[in-house]
C-alpha cells in the first residue's frame, strides 16, 4: 500500500480525494486527510447562499460517511504543524506524527488583510470559511436596524461578500481601490453597467477609494479614505485578496515563490519529488490561480502523476469565468483586454436593458481572443467554445453578439459542431467527445446517466444547457426519439395526455396508469392529471385528493412553516363593509395574520390544517366561496373603479370583471390564469400584466393576451380591437381553452405564445378567423366547464369524509405542538428558518 | 428545532421492540399519506395501494425542519417508492429513507404491519 498524505481539506483536497477515489489503482492506495476546519470540506463558492437557503450540511461537498465509505481516514480541527521532507512524516498539533510515501500539499490560502490602521477593531470580518460567516451573522444580529456594511475590495468574491452582507438586512456597501468593478474581469464600460445594475439593488459602490483609516473607539464606525472622504459603517468584511497559505512548505524547505506560493512543474511536483502542491497554494508559471476550475484541473494532475502519470497540466490556465452576481450575469474568457494592432474590440452597449457586450476579434476575421458579458451571459458556452477552440468565424463577427440580422439560422451553430476536444464542462474538465462517446457506445442513455457518469455540470451547473443541447442531438443522430413527456411514469407529453384522457374517457389517475403509463406516479405527474381531470371534466380537486398538488389536496396554501393561508374568492375587487367585517372577525378568532394580496382580495395566513374547514364554515355561511389561490387556475380578474366612480372611465369595468371572474371562477389551467380589466387607457387595472386584459377604449373593449408579472415581466399583445361585451367572452372562451388544450405543464401564457409557431399572428387566425375550424367546439367546451362550477370548499365541509383529511393526526386529536410564531408588527409570524 | 432531528432514528422489522397500533387501514388515504402521533414523534404513514405496500416515516422535513412529510405526494422513481415534501418537494425514499435528490440530508423509516386490517408502526423505544 501506498500511504498519501493530504493536508488541507478544502474543494481541491476533497476534489483530490474523489478522483483518486475513483481510479482503478485506488486499492492500492491509503489515503490520510487533514482539515484544520471542524467539518469536511464544503463548497466555498457557492458561500453566500448560507445566510439565504442553504445550511452548513447542504454546502458539503461530501458528508463524513463518504470519507468512510472509501477507506479515506478524515481528520477534522486537526492542524499539521510540520514537515520532515527526510523521514517523510507529518506532524500535527496533537503531537501526532503520519509516514507518508507521497504528500499533497492542498492548504489554499487565507485572506489578505492590507496593513490598515484599525484593521483589528471590533466589527472587521474576513470572508472565507463558514465560521466567518458565522461570526458575521452574530455580531450583524447585535447591530440596529437599518445598520450600515462595507466590503474591502470590488472583486467577485467582494461582491459576493456584498450580496451576503446584504442577505443579512445590513445596508451594504463596496469600496475598491481601482477605478472599476472587477479589476482583472471586465473593462470599464462592462463595469459601469454591473456598477448601475448593483447599484438600482440598493448597494452602494465606491470606486478609486484608497482606504487609510478604519475609526472608532472599540469597535468600527467609520472608514477614512485617502481623498478626504470618509463612510460610516458598522462592519466591515474585507475581501481584499489572497495570500497562499505556504507556511509549512517554507518552513520546511520546499521551494516557495518570491511573492509566497509552493512552486510547481507541470506535474504539480514541488522542489521535493515526493511532495505535490495543488490548487490556492500552488505557484504555476509564476501565477496563483484563485478559481475552482485550475484548481480542479491540478487535482486531477495529481492524481494521474501518482498514478498512470498520463497527464500534465496545460501551460496556459484558461481563467474563463461565468457566474452571477447579485442577481446580475457576468461573464469574462479568454483575454478580456486584448485590443492592439492585429486584434479589435467589438462592443454592444444596451443601457436600457443592462447588457455589454465586447468580443476581442483579430482584425482579418480569423478568431477570436477573448470576451465580457454583463448583464446577458447566455452565449457565454457559445462564444467560449469559439475562442478555447480557435473556431472559424462568421463572415460578420458581430454577428456573434448581435445574432444574425435576416436569416433565421442560429449564427451560433449546433453544439455538435464543435471538436471532439471542446471542453464543455470546465469544472470538471469534460469534453465534448467524453459527452457524445458515453451515449453513443451506450454506457448513458439519457441526461441523468450523462451527469453521473462523466459528472458534467455538477460544479457550477452554467453548462447544463450545451450538455442537455448535446445528449438531445448525440440522441437525435443515434436516431433515438428525444421527447418532451411529462416523466418516467407517462411517456406523453401533456398535450397528448389530455387529448388520450379525452378520447379514452379515463376518469381517474389509477385508470390513467393503468392505460398509459406505468409504475405509482410521481410529484410531476400527478398534479399535471389532476389539472387534465379538471379541464376535462370540471373535476374539483375534492375528487382525488391525493394526486393534486400539496396546496390543492387541502385547498389552501402552504406557508413557511406548514400552516396554511385562505383567500376567499372577491370577484374583480370589490367587497362590502358587511363581508369586510366577516373577514376581520374571522381573523380575529383564529388569529391570522392578514395582509391585502396583489390581486385584490384578503389573504389570511397562519391556519392550522385542523383549522381550515372550521374557517370555512364561518366564511361560507357568510356567503364567500373559494378564491382558488393555491391551484393552477384562475385567481383573479384585477379592476379599476371605472366609470361607475371614476371621472375618466369609459365603461363599466367592475362590472366586467366580475362577470369575467365569476364565469371562469374554479377553471384549472396548466398554470395559474390572472385577468385584469381597465375602465380606461390609464390602465390602473394593469391589464396589460396579465395573462388576458381588457381597456375599455372608445366603441368597446381591447383585448390583450399572454401576459405576466412575476420573474420574467411581459406585457399582454393586442388580440382584438373595439369588441362588445359577448364577442369579447367568446374570444377569451377560445383563448383560454385554446391554451389549456396544448400548453405545457406549468407553462403561463406568456411562454406558452413564445413557443407557438406563428406566434400571435397564429393566435388571431385560430381565435379570431377560427382557422382551425374549432371555434364553436372549444366555446361549448368552456361552456360545459362554466356550467359544471361548484365551490370546492362548500363541497368540502357539507362531506365528512372529505373534512377528515384536515385532521393533523389521524389517532389523537392533538394538534401539533412543534408550530412557534413570534409576533412582528401587532400580528403574528412563523418562527425563521 | 434541530435537536427535534434527533429523536427520529430508523427502525427496521428486526430491530423492532414494540409494534403499536396507529389506526385502522381505512383511516389512511390510498396511495397517499396522514400523520400519527407516538409519545412525542410525529410519523407519517403512507399507504401505496397500487402495490399493496405501507411505508412510514419521521412527519418531520430533514431540509427546513418542519411537520410536513406526511401531506407530501408520494409515487416512485425507478421503483423507488418515494414521498416528495409539500414545501419544496424534496424527495426521499420510502424503502430507505435516502435523499433522491443528492443531498446530503435524509429521514428516519420504520417498518410498518397489516394485522386484521389494524396497521402497526414498530419502534425501538428504549
Amino acid at each position: 500500500m501506498k500511504k498519501v498524505i493530504v493536508i488541507g481539506n478544502g474543494m481541491v483536497g476533497y476534489k483530490f480525494c474523489e478522483k483518486l477515489a475513483a481510479h482503478p489503482d485506488f486499492e492500492a492506495f491509503q489515503v490520510v486527510v487533514f482539515g484544520e476546519e471542524p467539518r469536511p470540506a464544503y463548497d466555498r463558492v457557492h458561500l453566500s447562499e448560507y445566510f439565504s437557503d442553504k445550511t452548513a450540511d447542504q454546502l458539503l461537498l461530501a458528508g463524513r460517511d463518504w470519507y468512510a465509505s472509501k477507506g479515506i481516514a478524515l481528520h477534522t480541527s486537526e492542524l499539521v504543524t510540520a514537515i520532515d521532507l527526510e523521514a517523510k512524516t507529518v506532524t500535527t498539533h496533537k503531537q501526532a506524527v503520519y509516514e507518508y510515501d507521497n504528500l499533497i500539499l492542498a492548504t489554499g490560502s487565507a485572506p489578505f488583510v492590507p496593513p490598515i490602521k484599525g484593521a483589528d477593531k471590533k466589527g472587521v470580518f474576513v470572508y472565507r470559511t463558514i465560521e466567518d460567516l458565522d461570526a458575521m451573522k452574530a455580531y450583524a444580529a447585535k447591530l440596529k436596524s437599518g445598520a450600515k456594511a462595507a466590503v474591502l475590495g470590488g472583486g467577485l468574491l467582494g461582491l459576493e461578500a456584498a450580496n451576503a452582507a446584504k442577505e443579512l438586512g445590513l445596508e451594504a456597501h463596496v469600496i475598491e481601490f481601482a477605478p472599476r468593478l472587477m479589476p482583472r474581469q471586465l473593462d470599464d464600460a462592462a463595469s459601469a453597467m454591473l456598477q448601475a445594475k448593483i447599484e438600482s439593488l440598493g448597494i452602494g459602490i465606491h470606486l478609486s477609494k484608497a482606504t487609510q483609516q478604519i475609526a472608532g473607539d472599540e469597535a468600527i464606525a467609520r472608514m477614512e479614505f485617502a481623498d478626504d472622504t470618509h463612510l460610516d459603517v458598522d462592519m466591515l468584511i474585507i475581501s481584499a485578496g489572497i495570500r497562499p497559505r505556504d507556511e509549512l512548505a517554507r518552513a520546511c524547505g520546499i521551494q516557495v515563490g518570491a511573492r509566497g506560493g509552493i512552486v510547481v512543474n507541470e506535474k504539480m511536483k514541488t522542489s521535493d519529488p515526493h511532495v505535490f502542491a495543488i490548487g490556492e497554494v500552488a505557484l504555476y508559471n509564476d501565477g496563483i490561480y484563485g478559481l475552482v476550475a485550475p484548481g480542479y484541473e491540478m487535482a486531477d494532475v495529481a492524481v494521474h502523476q501518482l498514478t498512470d502519470g498520463s497527464k500534465s497540466m496545460a501551460a496556459s490556465i484558461d481563467m474563463s469565468t461565468q457566474l452571477k452576481l447579485i442577481g446580475t450575469e457576468v461573464a469574462s474568457f479568454g483575454d478580456p483586454f486584448i485590443e492592439n494592432e492585429e486584434v479589435a474590440a467589438i462592443t454592444y452597449v444596451n443601457k436600457r436593458s443592462g447588457i455589454y457586450k465586447r468580443i476581442n476579434v483579430a482584425r482579418d476575421g480569423s478568431r477570436l481572443y477573448g470576451g465580457i458579458l454583463v448583464g446577458d451571459s447566455s452565449d457565454y458556452n457559445s462564444l467560449f467554445q469559439i475562442y478555447y477552440n480557435a473556431m472559424k468565424l462568421p463572415q460578420n463577427p458581430e454577428d456573434l453578439i448581435l445574432g444574425s440580422r435576416g436569416g433565421d439560422s442560429n449564427i451560433l451553430g449546433s453544439v455538435l459542431d464543435l471538436p471532439d476536444t471542446a471542453q464543455i464542462c470546465s469544472c470538471e474538465s469534460v469534453s465534448k467527445g467524453s459527452i457524445c462517446k458515453s451515449i453513443e457506445e451506450g454506457t448513458c442513455s439519457d441526461l441523468k446517466d450523462v451527469i453521473k457518469c462523466t459528472k458534467a455540470t455538477t460544479g457550477c451547473g452554467g453548462c447544463k444547457p450545451m450538455v442537455v443541447d448535446l445528449v438531445n442531438e448525440t440522441l437525435k443522430s443515434l436516431g433515438k426519439e428525444v421527447k418532451d413527456t411529462v416523466c418516467e411514469h407517462f411517456k406523453y407529453n401533456r398535450q397528448e395526455l389530455y387529448d388520450l384522457v379525452k378520447i379514452k374517457q379515463i376518469k381517474t389517475f389509477e385508470e390513467a396508469l393503468a392505460r398509459l403509463g406505468s409504475g405509482c406516479g410521481c410529484e410531476i405527474c400527478k398534479p399535471v392529471m389532476a389539472s387534465i381531470f379538471s379541464s376535462v371534466y370540471m373535476d374539483t380537486a375534492n375528487k382525488q385528493p391525493v394526486i393534486q398538488d400539496s396546496n390543492d389536496r387541502f385547498l389552501a396554501n402552504i406557508q413557511r412553516n406548514g400552516t396554511y393561508s385562505v383567500v376567499p374568492r372577491v370577484a374583480g375587487g370589490e367587497i362590502s363593509p358587511e363581508k369586510l367585517i366577516v373577514l376581520g372577525e374571522v381573523a380575529k378568532k383564529y388569529n391570522l395574520y392578514t395582509k391585502i394580496t396583489g390581486g385584490q382580495r384578503i389573504d389570511l395566513f397562519g391556519a392550522r390544517l385542523h383549522e381550515l374547514p372550521l374557517i370555512w364554515k364561518e366564511l361560507i355561511e357568510a356567503g364567500f366561496e373559494s378564491g382558488h389561490a393555491y391551484g393552477k387556475s384562475l385567481r383573479t380578474v384585477k379592476s379599476c373603479v371605472g366609470s361607475t366612480w371614476c371621472r375618466y372611465g369609459m365603461h363599466e369595468s367592475v362590472s366586467f370583471a366580475i362577470e369575467i371572474e365569476n364565469r371562469y371562477r374554479g377553471l384549472r389551467s396548466p398554470h395559474k390564469l390572472k385577468g385584469g380589466v381597465s375602465g380606461c387607457i390609464r390602465e390602473c387595472a394593469e391589464a396589460r400584466g396579465k395573462d388576458f386584459g381588457l381597456i375599455a377604449v372608445d366603441g368597446g373593449w381591447n383585448l390583450y393576451v399572454c401576459g405576466n408579472g412575476g420573474a420574467t415581466p411581459k406585457h399582454a399583445i393586442l388580440l382584438a380591437e373595439q369588441l362588445d361585451d359577448a364577442t369579447c367572452i367568446k374570444y377569451l372562451d377560445r383563448f383560454l381553452m385554446f391554451y389549456i388544450r396544448t400548453a405545457g405543464p406549468l407553462v403561463r401564457t406568456a411562454p406558452w405564445l413564445e413557443k407557438l409557431d406563428g406566434g400571435i399572428e397564429y393566435l388571431k387566425q385560430v381565435v379570431i378567423e377560427d382557422s382551425l375550424g374549432i371555434a364553436e367546439e372549444l366555446e361549448t367546451e368552456m361552456q360545459g366547464l362554466v356550467n359544471k362550477y361548484e365551490c370546492e370548499w362548500k363541497q368540502a365541509i357539507e362531506d365528512p369524509k372529505l373534512a377528515s383529511r384536515f385532521k393533523h393526526f389521524v389517532n389523537s386529536d392533538d394538534v401539533d405542538d412543534t408550530l412557534e410564531f413570534v409576533s412582528l408588527r401587532d400580528q403574528k409570524m412563523p418562527r425563521p428558518w | 428545532m434541530e435537536e427535534l432531528l434527533n429523536n427520529y432514528t430508523s427502525v427496521f422489522p428486526d430491530t423492532a421492540t414494540s409494534w403499536v397500533k396507529v389506526g385502522h387501514t381505512s383511516d389512511f388515504p390510498e396511495n397517499g399519506g396522514a400523520c400519527v402521533k407516538h409519545g412525542k414523534l410525529q410519523i407519517a404513514v403512507f399507504n401505496f395501494s397500487l402495490t399493496s405496500k405501507w411505508y412510514a416515516c419521521q412527519n418531520l422535513c430533514p431540509h427546513k425542519l418542519e411537520m410536513v412529510l406526511s401531506r407530501g405526494m408520494t409515487g416512485d422513481a425507478d421503483g423507488i417508492p418515494k414521498v416528495a415534501c409539500p414545501l419544496h418537494k424534496k424527495t426521499f425514499s420510502l424503502e430507505d429513507g435516502s435523499n433522491l435528490n443528492g443531498e446530503s440530508y435524509q429521514i428516519a423509516t420504520y417498518p410498518v404491519k397489516i394485522q386484521d386490517n389494524m396497521v402497526y408502526i414498530g419502534f425501538s423505544d428504549k
